[in-house]
């Protein structure tokens, strides 16, 4: 895969996500989803250039997400359509009703699911990789990378030197309270701390695809700097001027992108109607 | 010869880890006594992991291990430390199975002492772990109730937690119920209060007092038998006793003994109140005597 196939597919994976959120969005504003929901809309291209870079490794990673993860699932191939029901409270979702928005999983993409207390999935990914020494992906985010049984696994699997890559969706929020209220540290000084490799990027999927060789082939954090779009959890704008990458991609490469953006959205668009219309 | 619970114990870890091939994990196991000379001296090329010392991660590594195949026996050199080290486990292990339909099953050895070494150390704490759905609780103080519990979990996908004491480990015994026909008083006895509470048993039966004694190995689930109500309806009073704070098991299993019953029970476990490390500022399981002025007590003899 060169440059610009990979640039291409990751826009395709992104486009999935974005409009299977915005469909999210709309379905709880009308109240049809009621139970909370934590939107991705706007971090979508960690989650889609991740998914490239493994499909083109031919690496299957086990993924331990939190609680923002309907990208995770999408990009990395999880069943859109049992997404849909289990956000409609199904017991034929993806989780069998039991996981909502937050707690989803997936055996077929080896998705685990999260607790809900943030943060878990650091040591239970750590836990994970060290018996099955398989290729690993923990996703935190900017808050729960701060959990001290985070940190400590941080350190362990580092002592261990597990196959693990820890991504820090560094959307500079814990719900509204940012980053700098929290803590004058960053996440990829700790790890180095550890004795880890860590990279600080932001979202723009070429800064994975510079780095990617390391993966896997020992314990790595990245710090993705990255927007969250919407309300931490339901519907909602905390501000119009939050950046997003996805409109400035799409802007970038109108020629060759707005046919796929279109023809994404239809897609997406058709499956949740679909869906709906079963219910 | 017969094995002592402790020679049991390192038995089942031995052949866990050598033969079966999963893997132990802890803090301190390869030093210190082995763990009270409960564990083979093994070393993580054969399965025994040393973690680091952050209690509430350790527990999660050990639910990912559970995860990705392992059953592993996870040791708590004491019940107190379960305060850091079960937040993961209860909350992620116990639940897996219900949730995503992936078992997580962890034997956990939890270890109980108590006697001057003041109030975190000191005690079970099985309490804790009691009212999250998805997890067993055995307390095993002989070498076949040992075997028994470890065998079930082998054949089992929950969560296990195994409420062990120190003071069972020289233990050969297997101790028997004592369930005659017209007992005065009727004893339910959890842990290490059960070699106390047997010895005051027969002491009290040669005073012309009737004890029906009952071993309870499986404090989760509380399967009842017909025998310990009939039990309960015959005498006069019922006690359970435990080496958790009172307010915790031993209230919940007498409530539900209760509740089948006409008769009371009353729980009997460590007082409301904080160890200190003085002799007469301590708090500890009942003696054999307490537990005769007890029953006297109620008695009115
Ligand atoms: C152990 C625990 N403490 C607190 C919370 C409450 N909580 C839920 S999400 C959240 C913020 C999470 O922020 P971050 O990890 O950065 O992820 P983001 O929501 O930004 O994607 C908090 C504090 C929780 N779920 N679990
Ligand atoms: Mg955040």
């Amino acid at each position: 895969m060169n440059k610009n196939q990979y640039l291409k597919k990751t826009f395709e994976l992104a486009a999935e996500c974005r409009y299977f959120e915005l469909n999210v969005f709309k379905n709880v504003e009308k109240k049809i989803i009621k139970f909370p929901v934590y939107l991705s809309a706007g971090q979508e291209f960690i989650s889609a250039s991740l998914s490239t870079i493994c499909k083109q490794k031919k690496v299957v990673p086990e993924l331990f997400p939190q609680h923002r993860c309907h990208s995770i699932y999408i990009s990395f191939g999880g069943d859109k359509k049992k997404l849909v029901n289990e956000l409609l409270g199904k017991n034929d979702g993806c989780t069998y009703g039991m996981g909502g928005s937050a707690s989803i999983h997936s055996k077929e993409i080896k998705m685990f699911g999260h607790d809900g207390l943030m943060g878990t999935q650091g040591p239970i990914g750590v836990g994970s990789c060290f018996v099955s020494k398989k290729p690993t992906i923990i996703f935190l985010g900017d808050a729960s990378a701060e959990e001290d049984y985070v940190l400590a696994s941080l350190g362990w699997a580092s002592f261990k030197k597990l196959p693990i890559l820890f991504i820090v969706e560094d959307n500079n929020l814990s719900i509204l309270t940012e980053k700098k209220t929290r803590r004058h540290w960053e996440m990829h000084d700790v790890a180095k701390g550890f004795k880890m490799k860590s990279y600080n990027i932001d979202d723009n999927p070429l800064n994975f695809l510079k780095i990617s060789d390391r993966f896997f082939k020992e314990p790595i954090l990245v710090n993705v700097n990255t927007n969250r779009l919407f309300w931490h959890a339901g519907a909602g704008i905390d501000s119009p001027k939050t950046f997003d990458r996805y409109k400035l991609i799409l802007k970038k490469n109108e020629k060759s992108y707005k046919k796929i953006d279109d023809q994404k959205k239809r897609m997406i668009d058709i499956l949740w109607k679909k869906q709906l219309e079963k219910q | 010869m017969e094995k002592t619970v402790r020679e049991t114990i390192k038995e089942i870890v031995f052949k866990h880890l050598k033969k079966k091939k999963y893997k132990a994990y802890g803090q301190c196991l390869s030093a210190v006594g082995w763990v009270g000379g409960t564990l083979p001296e093994l070393y993580e090329k054969d399965g025994m992991v040393e973690l680091s010392m952050a209690d509430v991660a350790g527990g999660g590594i050990v639910v990912g291990a559970a995860l990705a195949g392992d059953r592993p026996i996870y040791v708590i050199r004491y019940q107190g430390f379960n305060w850091f080290n079960c937040p993961i486990i209860l909350n992620y292990a116990c639940k897996s199975k219900e949730i995503w339909k992936i078992p997580c099953p962890i034997f956990i050895r939890g270890i109980a002492m108590e006697g001057g070494i003041g109030p975190v150390a000191g005690s079970s704490h099985h309490s804790l772990y009691h009212r999250m759905p998805g997890v067993k609780i055995a307390s095993p103080m002989t070498p076949k109730e040992y075997k028994k519990v470890y065998q079930q979990f082998m054949k089992d996908d929950s969560v296990y937690y195994v409420s062990e004491h120190r003071g069972s480990y020289g233990n050969k015994e297997e101790i028997k119920d004592i369930n005659k026909k017209n007992p005065d008083v009727t004893f339910f006895s959890i842990s290490i209060t059960r070699f106390e509470a047997i010895k005051a048993a027969k002491i009290l039966r040669k005073e012309k007092i009737n004890v029906n004694f009952h071993n309870i190995l499986w404090l989760k689930p509380f399967n009842i038998k017909q025998s310990w109500i009939k039990s309960v309806n015959n005498s006069k009073i019922s006690f359970i006793f435990d080496d958790d704070y009172r307010d915790g098991i031993a209230s919940t299993l007498a409530h539900k003994l209760m509740s089948k019953s006409q008769k009371k029970v009353i729980p009997y476990g460590l007082k409301d109140k904080s160890a200190g490390f003085s002799k007469d500022r301590d708090n500890l399981p009942p003696s054999a005597a307490d537990i005769m002025r007890l029953v006297k007590k109620f008695l009115k003899k």
